[in-house]
């Protein structure tokens, strides 16, 4: 595909001018990745399910509504408090599959496999992924494996696809939000990529904390059981909540607004943030979701969350608004406001 | 400009000749050099920057401050008993008994309410105050501390980023450094979405130059010291706070007699850019917010001289929202009363002498030279250079990119932003042809920069007002 491409062909309104080579940041959730999947992918693939960017499409066939997607996982390091690439792996399909309200069923897998990968770290990992599969609930049906030459792969890299059903009157999607609906968060923010980064080559730092990885689908179903009517249902892994939100109110034409202090953070999360420089609505979770739910339908919905062990610190943290469509906005700490916008590639650390 | 995060000293020990120790951020461990704090104790705060302890927190003076906080607080709620009954609905202050952890007391809400209160009491006339630190404008933008001060009091972002004034010309030279086969090319994270002339690290990362990103400078010296094979140069830039950490790294690399090991220096001064800012016929700040990091280690004494020859208030300032306004409520005192002084806010961590230790490593690593600023043109005196007997180190020779001589974009208007003639979005350019994706202009390009902040966090300031009605 990459040898056809003719950048001088895009009608793209915002062509990718600056980077004519891919960088980092096309992976970092951002406004790159953005554009690369609005600029390119959408367009060149042309269909009205893929237009809709859910976390996974849902399509019909013979009348049953199938939940379908696909995600690629590069982690680095292979292994790190509280979980590991094939870990991660898994759950992150059948949270993808849980977001569009289906309970997943199978997943495929592909492992693209560095000469030189020890037999025995394959061996855990793959052993990982089967015990995360027992707990989904979901069987691994298909598989492949390549490999590459050493130096041209971290290890390991793992695809996942899956597929699981959408009940019947279930209809989750990011642009149902609408003004009035509240935001709910299922949990603490940032414990997955302070965990992964506390274990980064260079950047080493003690930290008292796990990653949150973990199976949503099962929250789903007590949420979707409590009630129908929730909206949408977004889990903010990379780029955090604060992109999960962006993409929300983009797609819903309304404004996102959250208070600060209702924000679970937990006190290791905002020391390792402020230590370097970053903002813990950026960083990624594994096992949180944020729901966007009427406003009479958020009690139950919060007190089936809070019935969940994947729930129990769910909490209110804002609410969509007519004003300012598109836009997501933060009460600070302090009583002022602020604009909360998709950064641009991975958030860095900020040193000066 | 300078990230730096109160922690508690918890392990002391030697490591290659070198004081090192851990320190605790809330829960979080990291390795710390300890080199500019020799009295420093287990138990003890300090402040940390780039890997670096920078100075001994006093306690004391923190609990001054809170209480002066405390005090200012129930005075307010004599005189504004509606305000009162708002706070009350937040968190009880920390202060008093309990230990003082540095962090969370001056975030305080219920003691910010009671300083815009305070703020707005004594605040007669319109002000045009200057914070010259990047990291101010930050935490300003980042807490919505501009949108709750009184309208007279406007606030002018300074040029205190040193990712943005980072000259174009020392981009381009980094960029054709870190494009050299064999160079392992370490930089601090945000520097690398800086753009030079036509490309930025990140694209010459992906075209295959090695660039990594580094927290501290010392992690460049071990890379250095396991790839011995490889030239490792480390792109020292930075306002005075970095510089003690990035002189270390000098300073060890020659101990260690490490042939592979080079620094790019594009270090800057902040006295000399208050001075050129003092200087420009169109200049319209009436006083200064000083860095409190920068002043931490070179003290508060070299401000002296320009608030007698300018007769400008200078307040050394903090970078908590309580900090931050307290350094606001005494700049305003000062310009009510029609004086012009330099006063200390943030005592807690800066002393007038600054930290010596480090300044002397900086006198025996660094020499001054003049230094071209991004958007702002050649300052003289106001950088420094590797001396004479570190210059086998300095990668500008070792790579023979002294020639390169590069010309800034004619459309940004960094340069009037910077010296706080225009404020970000009254750029024709602003949020159409520069944004942060597409930067014109270093202050687009940090996080920390004014447009950027402004693009960031305030773009729809002028649009929205308080009024927003958030779920409560």
């Amino acid at each position: 595909m990459a040898n056809q491409l003719s950048l001088e062909n895009w009608t793209c309104p915002l062509p990718l001018r600056n980077y004519p080579t891919i960088v980092m940041g096309h992976g970092g959730g951002g406004k790159l990745s953005n554009e690369l999947v609005e600029n390119l992918f959408v367009p060149a693939f042309s269909n009205d399910t893929l237009a809709t960017l859910g976390d996974a499409a849902v399509v019909e066939m013979n009348g049953s509504r199938l939940a379908y997607t696909t995600d690629s996982f590069v982690v680095r390091p292979l292994f790190f408090p509280g979980g590991d690439i094939g870990h991660l792996a898994v759950n992150g399909t059948v949270n993808d599959l849980a977001m569009m309200g289906a309970q997943p069923r199978y997943l495929t897998t592909g492992f693209i496999l560095e000469e030189g990968l020890p037999l025995a770290q394959l061996g855990v990992i793959v052993e990982s992924m089967a015990a995360a599969a027992q707990l989904a609930g979901v069987a691994i049906v298909a598989g492949d494996t390549k490999v590459v030459d050493k130096g041209h792969g971290d290890g390991i890299y793992i695809n996942t696809s899956g597929i699981g059903l959408v009940a019947p009157g279930v209809t989750l999607a990011p642009d149902r939000a609408r003004p009035g609906d509240v935001v709910i968060l299922s949990g603490e923010l940032g414990l997955h990529g302070i965990a992964v980064l506390s274990v980064r080559e260079g950047l080493e730092f003690g930290a008292p904390i796990e990653s949150d990885c973990a199976p949503l689908n099962g929250l789903v179903a007590a949420m979707l059981a409590a009630s129908p009517d929730i909206r949408v249902l977004r889990d903010p892994t990379r780029g955090g909540l604060a992109s999960s939100l962006n993409e929300i109110a983009k797609a819903s034409k309304v404004g996102i607004a959250y208070q600060e202090k209702l924000l679970p953070v937990p006190a290791a999360v905002a020391a390792a943030c402020d230590m370097l420089g970053m903002d813990p609505v950026y960083v990624a979770n594994e096992g949180k979701l944020v729901a966007i739910v009427p406003e009479a339908a958020a009690d139950i919905v919060l007190a089936a969350m809070r019935g969940h062990p994947l729930g129990a610190n769910a909490v209110i943290i804002g609410k969509v608004v007519e004003q300012h469509p598109g836009v997501v906005v933060a009460r600070t700490g302090i009583g002022g406001t602020r604009i909360v916008d998709l950064l641009i590639g991975e958030q860095l650390p900020r040193i000066c | 400009m300078c990230l730096g995060i109160p922690g508690r000293v918890t392990e002391i020990y030697e490591a290659g000749g070198i004081r090192m120790g851990k320190v605790d951020f809330a829960g979080i461990t990291k390795e710390v050099c300890l080199a500019y704090v020799p009295e420093i104790q287990l138990g003890d705060y300090t402040i940390v920057h780039v890997g670096f302890a920078i100075t001994q927190l006093d306690e004391e003076s923190a609990r001054e401050s809170l209480e002066l906080f405390t005090e200012m607080g129930r005075l307010n709620e004599e005189l504004n008993p509606e305000e009162a009954e708002l706070a009350a609905s937040f968190p009880p202050p920390r202060c008093g008994a309990r230990p003082v952890k540095y962090l969370d007391e001056f975030r305080d809400p219920e003691l910010a309410a009671s300083m815009f209160a305070e703020i707005r009491a004594i605040t007669t006339r319109p002000w045009a105050i200057m914070e010259v630190c990047g990291g101010q404008t930050h935490s300003i933008i980042r807490n919505g501390i501009d949108q709750l001060l009184p309208p007279e009091i406007e606030l002018i972002h300074g040029p205190g980023c040193p990712v943005c004034v980072t000259p174009l010309e020392m981009i381009d030279k980094a960029l054709v450094i870190a494009g050299v086969p064999n160079v392992i090319f370490c930089s601090f994270g945000d520097m690398l979405r800086v753009p030079g002339s036509e490309k930025d690290l990140f694209r010459i990362k992906s075209e295959g130059g090695d660039v990594r990103i580094v927290y501290s400078p010392l992690d460049a010296v071990k890379i250095a010291q396991v790839n011995p094979t490889r030239e490792v140069v480390f792109f020292a830039i930075g306002f005075e706070t970095t510089a003690p950490a990035n002189a270390m790294a000098a300073h060890l690399a020659a101990q260690l007699e490490l042939k592979n090991f080079s620094l790019l220096v594009s270090h800057v001064l902040v006295p000399p850019a208050i001075s050129a800012i003092m200087e420009s016929p169109v200049c319209r700040v009436q006083a200064f917010l000083a860095a409190g990091h920068v002043c931490s280690v070179m003290g508060t004494e070299e401000y002296r001289p320009l608030v007698e020859k300018y007769h400008v208030p200078i307040v050394v300032t903090g970078f908590e929202p309580l900090d931050v306004l307290e350094g606001i409520r005494r700049t305003v005192l000062q310009l009510e009363g029609g004086r012009a002084e330099l006063d200390n806010a943030y005592a807690r961590a800066v002393r007038p002498e600054g930290n010596l230790p480090a300044r002397q490593m900086l006198g025996d690593v660094f020499e001054v030279t003049d230094r071209g600023w991004r958007g702002i043109g050649v300052i003289p005196q106001s950088g420094w250079r590797l001396a004479e007997h570190y210059r086998t180190f300095d990668a500008e020779l070792r790579f023979d990119v002294g020639e390169i001589r590069t010309q800034e974009s004619a459309l940004c208007k960094s340069g009037e932003v910077l010296q706080g003639l225009l404020k970000p979005n009254q750029c024709p350019a602003f949020g159409k042809e520069c944004t942060p994706r597409t930067p014109l202009g270093a202050t687009m390009v940090s996080t920390e920069g004014a447009c950027a902040a402004y693009y960031q966090y305030g773009r729809f300031t002028a649009a929205s007002d308080h009024s927003i009605p958030l779920y409560s």
